[in-house]
């Protein structure tokens, strides 16, 4: 069914508010869009979310912008609700101890099993705006200077959104974004000023590169990797859907002796995922 | 754990009183570097200290070197908490003993994201 096949609903619903038909129609869209489950309890998020598209794109109110998107016609619209929606909230080196354990076992582990003379690949599913890829670029270019001056490390950081995408390619964050997580030593090491902003050093961002990926569809920008970051997404997903992308992950995208890291509050507990679980001291991850 | 909040101006430290607190701090004030010296001196031990720059008297880098150089308090963890941004006084700071550095304005889970890195605070017990 089309979004514009869903019944109207133009009854109540005001400049800061939607009636019922029409956060239906919000809540098809992002689940057919990009499997984001929005609970009917959750229409707080829509009146949070949707008033600066509604500038952006010159409307007055949010039920605008459903009008619109009940058309059908425009594509921009929808990827820039779809984008208001995609939660980005994260930072650098968050919750620590899966770096510990990238840095400690993982990353000497790969070399040993791969050899002297491999690339290792590693992709960041549903990178925000690329603290996470950075992290890891720093990572290795404190622990594993001669994999990174040998170029012998590609990071594929990918999003749903575009504008994270473009964010995370550019490698520049605020004030406010450096000061989550980020050491100072690192920041002053691997970072430049520029303006009130701070932007990684070319060094740090030839290492990465930023695509747009929908978890949904297909993934020909992925490449077989040796180890997958997927943190903080899969909960937005119905069951169904997270078994489906796990084991796409462990099928198409791992190598047969990858790793793959979930976030902290994540787990394949009562998923029918063949991944089997490595447990660290403070934390895990999942091989096929 | 006692944390000493240094900063002249009494708003920022009543600020980051609250939000050291709710991580389950103890917490000592010092109105600039030397106050914190001699409270140092005087009370009991402190496991972190918050260091703003701009102080009269004594400025949170002169109090750093100062307090580096005294063995009893050499592993104390430090973080300078400032509105100076600039890249060559941050290097300057981690250069005389700061262990890390926060530029203002600064919230609750910035402070609690640098003490986990700093391995002043169990991810899990936060």
């Amino acid at each position: 069914m089309s979004l514009s096949a869903l019944s109207t609903n133009t009854s109540a619903g005001n400049d800061n508010g939607l009636a019922s038909g029409d956060f239906d129609l919000l809540r098809k869209l992002l689940l057919d869009k990009a499997g984001i489950v929005l609970e009917p309890s959750q229409e707080y998020l829509a009146e949070a979310r949707l008033p600066p598209v509604a500038r952006q794109h010159g409307m007055q109110a949010i039920t605008e912008i459903i009008a619109a998107l009940r058309t059908g016609r425009s594509r921009e619209l929808e990827i820039d609700v779809v984008d208001a929606f995609t939660t980005n909230e994260t930072s650098f080196f968050r919750d620590s101890h899966p770096f510990d354990d990238f840095v400690k076992v993982v990353m000497p582990e790969l070399l040993a099993a791969r050899g002297p003379a491999s690339t290792i690949r590693i992709w960041c599913g549903a990178c925000s705006s690329g603290q996470e890829p950075y992290t890891l670029a720093m990572l290795l270019s404190e622990h594993f200077p001669e994999l990174v001056a040998s170029r012998r490390i590609r990071i594929l950081a990918t999003d749903l959104s575009r504008t994270m995408v473009a964010r995370t390619n550019e490698g520049r964050y605020s004030q406010f974004e450096v000061n989550r997580g980020l050491p100072a030593p690192m920041l002053v090491k691997y970072f430049d000023q520029a303006g009130r902003d701070w932007q990684a050093k070319p060094a740090l961002r030839d290492m990465i590169e930023a695509k747009e990926c929908n978890l949904l569809e297909a993934w020909p920008m992925v490449p077989k990797s040796d180890i997958v970051f997927l943190r903080n997404v899969l909960i937005y997903f119905s069951a169904e859907t997270k078994t489906t992308i796990l084991e796409r992950i462990r099928t198409e995208v791992l190598q047969n002796d990858g790793y793959l890291f979930l976030g902290s509050s994540e787990t394949t507990l009562n998923l029918a995922t063949h991944l089997k679980a490595m447990r660290f001291d403070r934390g895990q991850c999942y091989r096929p | 754990m006692r944390v000493m909040i240094v900063d002249d101006s009494r708003a920022q430290r009543m600020m980051l009183r609250r939000m050291v607190e709710t991580l389950g701090f103890e917490t000592e004030e010092a109105e600039h570097g030397q106050d914190a010296l001699d409270k140092l001196q005087a009370d009991d031990p402190v496991d972190l200290m918050l260091v703003d720059w701009n102080m009269p008297v004594l400025d949170g880098l002169d109090m750093l070197k100062a307090v580096r150089k005294q063995g009893a308090y050499a592993d104390t963890t430090i973080m300078m908490v400032s509105s100076e941004s600039d890249p060559r006084k941050i290097a300057r700071a981690l250069m005389c003993g700061a262990d890390d550095y926060l530029v203002k304005p600064v919230d609750a889970p910035m402070i609690r994201e640098k003490l986990i890195m700093l391995g002043v605070l169990e991810p899990e017990t936060v």
